[in-house]
């Protein structure tokens, strides 16, 4: 038997939560230091990972199968194929740098209870997080992916109500409110959703007889797994839902600005790169594989719903009056772009949201960040409170710009790869929709470059005057994912071709019964 | 496909079922009915404590004797279930009064056990605070002292404690280790007033809040005394239906396998009216007693007022008495009537997920609370009662097991959590219990994500086992609304949650009592099962599969 190297990917930060959370509550210090390593070692797995994965190979990749509960078929089974890889190595990525980022961001304030050690469960929690999310990535078994799909909500849900933004306008009574306030929705929604795909795995079940995503596929396409058309739609419902929760796809989406906006700036990152891309990540692993049909019944509505996402995000993130709620939107508008790749049912399309899902990830964790980093230094989150920023602090103000101009997908940053291949991908089948989709480009330039006019032009106001520019630790979180931006930008090449066999893959699974012709049309 | 095919899924004929056509001397299996029989006898030595053992000694007296003969008693199960008794030996005993097969040894396994960690918390005795010099338990002083007298003064003063609790108990247990494995009805009733009985008393014993506690055993007392009522009478026209006790034989006549008419019963036998009304009345006091809904308005009272240890052990071990029971009627009984009875346990179910989900929002208190989620509760084992295939029975089993472990432990935290008054059970006083003490906050959330279904805990799995039966026996829209109502539920539980961890403690909040290795103990098996059963549930599964079939 050869070593579990995905097994081990997942098991190293939960080993890692279970240390950290072990830390003597005097040892706060040690903790932080435990955290960054094991994230440290899990990125190295995780690329270890990316290099034994080979593109051209099988479908599933180091996979694993054992058995776990046979009475109800279920299997611990993990997998990867390209897109999965490409998720992993964006979640081992970012969570270094937001351990690095939460540096301070859980030292308790008083030293109260002495048995109360809110910074080891700050940075336990998040590499509980890591190792479902990784898990999640790696299931090849329906009900193993539904299990970490929910239990990853508890450890969100602690990380979201228990720590919050030291400055808060409105006192730290309103803001332990609101931020319960915001973590039960979040565990609300989502707890909803997955409870409506509980009751469509259990379907499956009942129709398939087991969880095997491998297995399901393969009696499909052979023919022995025939479903009723109704019976694979409710399902297709049932699973989508989960996942348009999670992603968020409009209108299931008002949780996230709630979310985003109480959690500190690390944890945001961790909600919107990388949690939420289980959802999109599911859709295309399970709606599509699962229940190619039914994708393709509901394509319309999706499309539309995910137009919706992108024109809706982007003009309430104009019109928002705070920096993280502004950037919440900015990622619901960006969701419907990945959500509308998917569905495009086109090469170009898939590749270009799974392209979508790593960029976003990372210009969103560089935007989020600074944003934090701004926001504590100032105390506040309201956009009309900063201005001439960048006469202060031009570091944080330049890698500030560049991450908004990420985010409005400037040619020669990663995103514009991604959301130029999504908007091909899309108008190549359906003009109209890919037309008004981008007009989500032209809003995102206005509130992007109006956020940076606002608070990093025009004069200097007296509050943020002795604001200090990034320290070293942050210019060690920031200036990796710059770089990285601008190099997957100029050459997104390696991640390309890990993702487009198998985003190929998945086009068969979903044409297999009526070829179209928009592929070569597209060439 | 005829009937008797369709019930041969779930039951398999016994080798000795001949009716009792004359009187012979009883031949009563000793070995077999060795569980019921420790416990009883444990039960009537623990009276006899009472009697001949000086008052100073018999705590610790009792407490040998109930915790030996508990754990004799399980192992007497577990010989019989490895001796093959549960599955290839399966057969009716002591005449045609109990059945000893897969499902009756299961749940009689799972009754000790949970009787044996309830023990525990029964012999606490470190949580109040001393009276006089004596260490207390939760229960009176004296039960005969009107609360608030010098009587009461007088007993707390000289150190009472009201150890007849442990005979009591006793009593109850070996109720409910019969009353799942009745195979007639009048046994049936009979195990029923005997569990019932002396857990009426058991509510009435709370050390603080007796008046409450004395209220909680009289509505219990006088609804039970209603429900027993309408089970005897249903009990009473089965009998007229049927001419017979005996589960076979009313099951054969509704079958219409069985021709020959009771001379005396002529009148009668084969009336449909009689059938309908006696089933009826029969399951509606099995309902009564797992507290589905309509029959649930004792719950929370009951649980609120009652002792924390005695609530525990009720909600625990009563519901999987009463399922077993009802699982056993409506399975070997009246498989006949399933067309019947299907479509009423729909709507009971339905009714009862729904109402106990959403009436568990609006409660302020800890226990209340927990009441409704029994009652929640009750409705998805119900989902599995319908399923009627044998995944429905093992499924039941299963959740069976891991629900009462669960309550178990619930209520033992409940007991920790303390200011001067006793318990502080107002769920405004358990604000920012998780910064006073993370550990005891952190259980009681382990037990609350497993009531409210999160993966890998055993709650999960229970919710997932009789949900997939369910689905499996056509009733799809049932497991819709079970997911929509844990959805509902899990908004109460996490508030809870939400309450403890994010709420800024209050300075004149209460405080957690350490208790003694036995609640420790007690808990600490809660969570051991609790996440044993979520991580690894397959060889429990296994167990309650091949428990999964009743014997005729």
């Amino acid at each position: 038997m050869s070593f579990p190297l995905l097994t081990a990917t997942a098991a190293l930060p939960a080993v890692g939560a279970i240390a950290t959370a072990a830390v003597p509550a005097a040892r706060r210090t040690a903790a932080k230091w435990l955290a960054l390593l094991f994230s440290l070692a899990t990125l190295v797995l995780a690329i270890v990972v990316a290099v034994r994965f080979d593109p051209g190979g099988a479908r599933y990749q180091l996979t694993e199968s054992h058995s776990w509960i046979a009475d109800f078929g279920v299997r611990y089974e993990l997998g990867v194929d390209g897109i999965a890889v490409a998720l992993i190595a964006l979640t081992a990525l970012l969570i270094p740098f937001i351990v690095l980022a939460g540096w301070h961001d859980a030292d308790p304030l008083e030293t109260g209870s002495r048995r109360w050690r809110p910074t080891q469960g700050f940075f336990a929690l998040i590499l509980a997080v890591e190792a479902m999310v990784i898990l999640s990535f790696e299931a090849t078994d329906v009900f193993l992916f539904y299990i970490f799909f929910e239990a990853m909500l508890i450890p969100m849900y602690f990380l979201i109500g228990g720590f919050g933004d030291r400055a808060h306008e409105h006192g730290e009574e309103k803001a332990a409110t609101q931020r319960s306030y915001a973590a039960v929705k979040f565990l609300l929604y989502n707890l909803a959703g997955g409870l409506i795909m509980l009751a469509a795995v259990i379907g499956l079940y009942v129709v398939a007889g087991n969880f095997s995503l491998t297995e399901i596929a393969e009696a499909r396409a052979s023919g022995e797994l025939t479903m009723a058309t109704s019976t694979e739609r409710w399902l297709f419902l049932g699973f989508f839902f989960a996942f348009a929760v999670k992603a968020p796809l409009w209108p299931l989406h008002t949780w996230l600005p709630n979310a985003m906006q109480e959690s500190t700036a690390p944890v945001a990152v961790l909600i919107t790169a990388v949690v939420d891309k289980v959802g999109t990540f599911a859709m295309l692993r399970f709606c599509l594989q699962l229940f190619p049909e039914a994708s393709k019944w509901a394509t319309p509505v999706i499309l539309v719903l995910a137009l919706v996402s992108i024109i809706y995000g982007a003009l309430l993130a104009v019109g928002q009056r705070d920096i993280k709620r502004l950037i919440a939107y900015a990622s619901i508008s960006h969701f419907g772009f990945i959500i509308m790749g998917i569905f495009a049912m086109t090469s170009q399309g898939q590749s270009g949201a799974t392209l979508y899902m790593v960029n976003h990830g990372i210009s969103t964790a560089v935007l989020m960040l600074i944003a934090g980093f701004l926001i504590s230094r100032r105390g506040s989150r309201l956009i009309a409170d900063y201005g001439g920023v960048q006469k202060v602090a031009p570091v944080l103000a330049g890698t500030f710009l560049i991450g908004g101009l990420a985010t409005l997908s400037l040619p020669g940053l990663a995103p514009f790869v991604s959301e130029f291949l999504v908007l091909v991908g899309t108008f190549t089948r359906y003009p109209v929709i890919g037309i008004i989709a981008t007009f989500g480009i032209v809003l995102a330039a206005l509130y992007t470059l109006v956020l940076y006019q606002r608070t990093m032009t025009g004069p200097v106001r007296p509050e943020v005057a002795k604001m200090p520019d990034l320290r070293v630790r942050e210019i060690a979180v920031v200036a990796p994912l710059v770089v990285l931006l601008i190099f997957l930008g100029v050459y997104p090449k390696p991640v390309t071709d890990i993702v487009n066999p198998a985003v190929k893959q998945t086009m068969s699974d979903v044409e297999r019964k009526d070829p179209q012709p928009e592929v070569e049309a597209a060439k | 496909m005829s009937a008797t095919a369709v019930h041969s899924l779930w039951t398999t004929a016994a080798t000795a079922a001949d009716p009792i056509s004359k009187i012979d001397a009883p031949k009563i299996e000793y070995g077999q009915l060795a569980p019921t029989l420790i416990v009883v006898g444990a039960a009537v030595i623990g009276v006899l404590i009472e009697a001949a053992v000086p008052r100073k000694s018999r705590y610790y007296a009792q407490m040998f004797v109930a915790t030996v003969s508990l754990a004799a008693a399980f192992a007497a199960v577990v010989a019989l279930a490895a001796d093959g008794y549960a599955t290839t030996k399966a057969g009716i005993a002591a005449m045609g009064a109990l059945a000893v097969d897969g499902p009756a040894l299961f749940l009689q396994g799972t009754i000790l056990l949970t009787a044996l960690v309830a023990l525990f918390t029964f012999a606490e005795r470190r949580l109040d605070p001393m009276a006089h010099g004596n260490r207390v338990d939760s229960f009176a002083a004296q039960a005969g002292a009107v609360p608030g007298s010098d009587a009461e003064k007088r007993a707390v003063k000289a150190g009472f404690t009201t150890t007849e609790v442990f005979p009591l108990l006793m009593f109850a247990v070996a109720g409910m280790l019969v009353f799942p494995a009745a195979n007639d009805l009048l046994t049936l009733f009979v195990a029923l007033e005997v569990f019932s009985l002396p857990l009426y008393l058991l509510c009435a014993l709370a050390r603080r809040k007796r008046l409450m506690s004395q209220e909680a055993a009289v509505k219990y007392f006088l609804l039970g005394a209603f429900a027993s009522a309408f089970t005897l009478f249903g009990i009473a026209l089965l009998y007229g239906y049927a001419g017979s006790m005996s589960y076979a034989t009313i099951a054969q006549v509704v079958d219409g396998t069985v021709q020959d008419v009771t001379p005396a019963l002529a009148g009668t036998m084969g009336n449909d009216a009689l059938l309908l009304v006696g089933a009826a009345l029969l399951v509606m006091g099995l309902l009564f007693k797992v507290g589905a809904v309509p029959f649930h308005m004792w719950t929370p009272d009951v649980y609120q007022g009652a002792p924390t240890p005695v609530t525990g052990f009720m909600a625990a071990a009563t519901k999987v008495a009463a399922f077993g029971a009802l699982l056993r009627v409506l399975y070997v009984v009246l498989p006949g009537l399933r067309w019947d009875w299907r479509p009423v346990m729909w709507a009971v179910a339905i009714v009862t997920m729904l109402a106990g989900a959403i009436v568990a929002i609006t409660q302020t208190d800890i226990k209340r609370l927990l009441a409704y989620s029994s009652i929640a509760h009750a409705g998805f084992i119900l989902a599995g009662v319908i399923a009627a295939n044998p995944e429905g029975i093992s499924s039941v089993l299963f959740y069976l097991a891991a629900y009462s472990f669960v309550t178990v432990g619930a209520f033992a935290v409940v007991t920790l959590v303390r200011d001067a008054g006793g318990e502080a059970t107002h769920l405004s006083r358990w604000a920012g219990l998780g910064r006073r003490s993370p550990l005891t906050a952190a259980v009681f959330a382990v037990f609350l994500l497993a009531f409210a279904g999160i993966p890998l805990t055993s709650g999960f799995a229970g919710k997932f086992a009789v949900f997939k039966a369910a689905a499996e026996g056509g009733a799809v829209p049932l497991v819709v609304i079970g997911v929509i109502s844990s959805a509902i539920a899990a908004f109460f539980y996490i508030r809870v949650i939400v309450l403890m961890f994010f709420s800024e403690p209050r300075p004149e909040g209460p405080t957690v009592a350490v208790p003694s290795p036995l609640t420790m103990t007690a808990i600490a098996v809660g969570v051991a099962v609790t996440l044993v059963l979520g991580v690894a549930p397959q060889y429990f599964l296994d167990l309650a599969g091949d428990a999964g079939v009743f014997v005729r």
